[in-house]
């Protein structure tokens, strides 16, 4: 087998999260999905660091952990006062932006 | 496993693996946006991400295949989780669209950006593998260890920080400043008086023993259920059952039953009530 | 010396700042310092005078550079004073014939409570004439033009509560308009073709243009000056302007301000020399207006309506002189003095007639004043003899001269121009003769006022008649002296000029100087003349002296009528500008309405629909607006595909 299908397979879950952004409703979900594509993309961080033979893609795929990190900290922190706001999670109900 | 990585092509085994766990990942991911609850998303990003996790290793990222595990499959996995706990389950779940013509330009977006992906990857010249026998040559962890520290030193302490104002954000944007006084039981029951509603405590739910009955409605002297009466979580699931016609189906059997018990016919004036009742229904 | 030249300027300026911005305070006296002040700047242009004459002809002219107004590369506008023989003649018409005019108002406008904005105005004006004919530029000279046009505007229109005032006002403000539209074109054509608009390199350098180019300049000028003194076709305005208070038609329109035309002209005496076919427009011009204010001046029975006419016609003396070139300039500026005197004395005249019979204009109700008013006769009877040209008064020196450069001028133009001045003189003599035997002879055509309403007595100084029967009386020393003095003008200023030539050797080393040789003798001239004016004043006494002149018009020859109506030319301007132009607008306003608006609407309104549209992709959804970013990037993504697969 070819590495390259890491590659295919990332392609796939990235275009799978993408279509989950878009299509979900609920807030929660949709972050999940946009995990999904971070991971995605990691898969292919990692996949080219061993198509390189080089280190430098993993360390990229690892800061991106920890900016995921700090993201999902903050976004469910959103999540969780726009619930307490709205009683809603549901990302049309936050429809502000037309009057 | 570092000279399977380290190979151009992957070992038949390190194949059997991909086609495997590669198959379950999509349809884990698959799960994650069909779904309808949550609590199943989340789970099935869970094993996703637990199968990127091997991948990981099987490409020679020892490390990161761990990190993987610890830090998405275990802490922010788990803290979705705790979020759907808390945030509970609202209309937000159904997978009803709402927006019209959102649903099919997604999907056609979606296939496009796909077809677009692989055809792209497909003509670009991906062959030649290096392998990370080299670079791990002195531990995976270890070479790690010596870029961070060195030349994404900065990169990493910035990380630090970025850290840092997350937690400060999440403190900020979660916690509540209480500007004003507590108001007290008394001026809440005034409050209540002069808003005019619900001036005794909410009606408890019916009673029927078999089982919890918090999730049963009661009933209103008119034999209808009372939406009142069950939590507000329990009615958003839809989970509240309506147990007025099954209770009284019920409650013939088990009339009929102890009869049977006690080997005494039908006793006029006990059973006739129930059914001169159904009698003036059906009249 | 040279700095006393912008005090010229600057003593009637203060006057105007002072009286106009001074308020009530100043109402007991200001007419006294306006008087001062201009009698201060004709001291200090007498002071000038004798000075010029002590020095020799080469060194006469002064220049005095005040300061640089707009110094910007190689366009320099300077505040800068010329004083040569010309502007000096000009400075000793203007300040004296001013200040003259000054002490009779003292007099005219006792009783106007409004006297010291007056002063203020005459003040305002003198300065601005005195800038005018002592800029050494023609923007600064524009800057004059424009200020006497302004201080015409305001003295025409000094009675505005009189809506036939404020509308004369207008009416001549807007008219000069047209011809200060030719003095800046003329100017700007200057800048670009010389460089400069200064008098003496552009005059140096009129032999480097083009002879198309200076007679567009020249052109330009003559529009100028058709709008200032009242030419054909922009004369319009001179009629209605008699609506101001009579010491102003005097001063502005009879004595200074038209005749700027003429000084326009003779200054730019170079270019017009270098121009043949603009020289001709201007005597054409010259020699139309003269036979038409001639002819309106015959038919009209308000007095100073008729002497406007008259104003209009001696100016086109002057233009024709001034078209004649070298031959004329000396003459037209000799007979534009003596007509400064002779004029303003007939307005002054008329003036002082009104005053004592109530504001009345109408000469068909005078007659036999002579014996009421017998200063008012003598003064206004020398300054008639003066201007019809009776030999040995001023009139009839400028005047000879003129004719005789007229035929001077040679050929068939020759004939036909000697013709048309012969003409003009036998004209002049009629109406004059008309003008006085209405006024001063024949039996008295006045009556008691029947009611007080009917009487048009707007000006102010008639309040204390009104109502009452006009009793004639002679006019306060105020109002006679001035009018005496300019008697004194009228009779011997033309003699004391042609003494030995006096005023063309004067005059010559600015305006250059050619004998004209007229195809008969100055005498055979002379005579002709003579006969002429003779003629026309017995036709005029076989109309007027004979018969008793009826109180009203008669109806008249058709001339007659369209004489009385400015021989049309209102109408003429009604119909082909005032309806052409509303035609224009018209048509304009549907091209704007259907054309214009429909692009602009059809824009506005195919934008909202494009917009309408658009807003409803604008549904408020994050998600929506996910799916428009991520099909963008796929299409950004396939872009980059395409261009690399090619």
């Amino acid at each position: 087998m070819n590495p390259v299908n890491y590659l295919y397979l990332a392609a796939l879950l990235f275009t799978i999260g993408a279509a989950g952004v878009l299509i979900r409703r609920n807030a929660i979900v949709v972050f999940m999905c946009v995990e999904l594509m971070l991971n995605a993309c990691n898969l292919t961080l990692v996949a080219f660091s061993r198509m390189h033979g080089n280190l430098d893609g993993q360390i990229v795929a690892f800061f991106t952990m920890v900016v995921a990190a700090a993201e999902v900290v903050v976004g469910l922190a959103i999540i969780v006062s726009l619930f307490r706001s709205r009683h809603s999670a549901s990302v049309d109900d936050a429809s502000l932006m037309k009057l | 496993m570092s000279a399977l990585a380290a190979a151009n092509a992957a070992s038949t085994g390190e194949a059997v693996q991909f086609w495997v766990l590669g198959t379950i990942a999509v349809i884990g991911a698959l799960g994650t946006i069909l779904l309808k609850k949550a609590v199943h998303s989340a789970l099935s990003l869970a094993a996703t991400m637990i199968i990127l996790a091997v991948f990981y290793l099987a490409n020679g990222a020892y490390f990161l295949g761990v990190v993987q595990i610890i830090v998405y499959t275990g802490a922010i996995m788990m803290l979705f989780l705790f979020v759907v706990m808390l945030v509970g389950v609202t209309a937000a779940d159904s997978l009803k669209e709402t927006i019209k013509g959102q649903r099919w330009l997604a999907v056609a977006c979606g296939l496009g950006f796909g077809i677009l992906l692989v055809s792209g990857l497909g003509r670009a010249s991906l062959d030649t593998f290096e392998g990370l026998g080299t670079a791990n040559a002195g531990g995976n962890v270890e070479g790690l260890a010596a870029l961070i520290f060195t030349t994404y030193v900065f990169a990493f302490e910035i990380t630090g920080a970025l850290l840092i104002t997350a937690t400060v954000g999440a403190m900020v944007l979660t916690h509540r400043e209480r500007i004003e006084r507590a108001r007290t039981q008394r001026e809440l029951s005034e409050q209540r008086v002069r808003e005019g509603k619900h001036l005794p405590p909410l009606p408890a739910p019916g009673v029927y023993a078999r089982h919890n009955a918090v999730d049963i409605a009661g009933l209103l002297p008119d034999g209808t259920p009372s939406e009142l009466t069950v939590s507000q979580t329990l009615r958003a699931r839809g989970q509240v059952r309506d147990v007025s016609r099954q209770a009284l189906e019920d409650l013939k059997a088990l009339e009929q039953r102890a009869e049977e018990r006690l080997g005494r016919g039908p006793s006029e004036p006990q059973a006739s009530r129930p059914q001169g009742r159904k009698e003036e229904n059906a009249q | 010396m040279e700095n006393l030249i912008a005090l010229l300027v600057a003593a009637p300026l203060l006057g105007a700042a002072v009286l106009l911005c001074g308020g009530k305070r100043l109402d007991r006296a200001g007419h006294w310092l306006g008087t001062l002040l201009a009698a201060a700047s004709f001291v200090i242009g007498a002071v000038l005078f004798f000075d010029m004459l002590g020095r020799d002809t080469g060194e006469r002219a002064l220049h005095q550079h005040l300061f640089s107004w707009v110094p910007v590369e190689s366009f320099r506008a300077d505040i800068a004073f010329q004083l040569d023989q010309l502007s000096m003649t000009f400075v000793l018409l203007i300040t004296g014939v001013g200040t003259l005019i000054h002490v009779y108002s003292i007099g005219y406008m006792e009783h106007d409570e409004r006297r010291r904005r007056f002063f203020g105005y005459l003040n305002l004006f003198l300065s601005a004439m005195l800038l005018l004919v002592l800029a050494d530029n023609y923007l600064l000279l524009y800057f004059g033009w424009e200020g006497v046009g302004l201080a015409s505007y305001l003295l025409i229109g000094f009675w505005q509560h009189k809506p036939s005032a404020a509308t004369a006002a207008k009416k001549a403000f807007l008219v000069n308009r047209v011809g200060d539209m030719g003095l800046s074109i003329a100017i700007m054509l200057m800048f670009t073709t010389f460089g400069t608009f200064a008098f003496g390199p552009v005059l140096a350098a009129t032999g480097q243009a083009s002879e198309g180019m200076l007679t567009a300049i020249g052109l330009m000028l003559l529009l100028a000056a058709c709008g200032k003194s009242a030419q054909v076709p922009l004369q319009s305005w001179l009629g209605d302007a008699m609506e101001g208070p009579t010491p102003v038609s005097a001063l502005i329109h009879a004595a200074t301000m038209v005749t700027a035309g003429v000084y326009l002209i003779t200054r730019s005496g170079a270019i017009f020399n270098a121009a043949p076919d603009a020289q001709l427009a201007v005597v054409v011009v010259g020699a139309v207006t003269l036979l038409f204010g001639a002819v309106v001046g015959c038919a009209k029975d308000d007095i100073k309506k008729a002497l406007a006419g008259s104003t209009m016609s001696q100016i086109g003396y002057m233009i024709l002189a001034a078209g004649l070139g070298p031959i004329g300039y000396a003459f037209a500026i000799m007979h534009l003095v003596t007509h400064g005197f002779f004029k303003a004395g007939l307005f002054l005249g008329a003036g002082s007639v009104m005053h004592g019979m109530n504001d009345e204009v109408d000469m068909r109700k005078y007659g036999g004043l002579r014996k009421y008013m017998p200063v008012t006769f003598v003064t206004f009877g020398l300054g008639y003899l003066a201007i019809i040209g009776f030999p040995g008064l001023s009139g009839f020196w400028s005047k000879d001269k003129i004719i005789e450069a007229a035929f001077a001028k040679g050929g068939t133009e020759g004939w036909i121009l000697g013709a048309v001045t012969l003409l003009g003189a036998g004209i002049t003599a009629y109406y004059m003769t008309r003008v006085m035997i209405m006024t001063f002879f024949g039996e008295k055509r006045w009556q008691p006022a029947p009611d007080a309403g009917a009487v048009p007595s707007a000006e102010p100084a008639a309040e204390d008649h009104a109502g009452r029967m006009p009793h004639p009386h002679e006019s306060p020393k105020s109002m006679t002296i001035p009018m005496i003095l300019l008697a004194f003008g009228s009779v011997f200023a033309g003699g004391l000029f042609s003494f030995n030539s006096a005023f063309v050797n004067w005059l010559e080393p600015v305006t250059a100087f050619e004998h004209g040789h007229p195809p008969i003798s100055a005498g055979a001239v002379t005579a002709s003349t003579v006969v002429v004016l003779l003629t026309g004043v017995g036709i005029a006494y076989a109309q007027y002296g004979r018969r008793p002149v009826p109180v009203v018009a008669p109806r008249g020859s058709l001339l007659t009528r369209a004489a009385r109506r400015d021989l049309l030319q209102d109408d003429f301007n009604h119909v082909v500008l005032v309806r052409g132009g509303e035609h224009l607008t018209r048509s304009l306003v549907y091209m704007d309405h259907t054309l214009v608006d429909g692009v602009v609407n059809g824009t506005a309104a195919s934008v909202g629909g494009l917009s309408g549209r658009l807003r409803k992709l604008q549904n408020g959804f994050a998600r929506s607006y996910a799916v428009s970013m991520f099909g963008g990037t796929a299409v950004l993504i396939a872009a980059t595909l395409l261009m690399r697969g090619v």
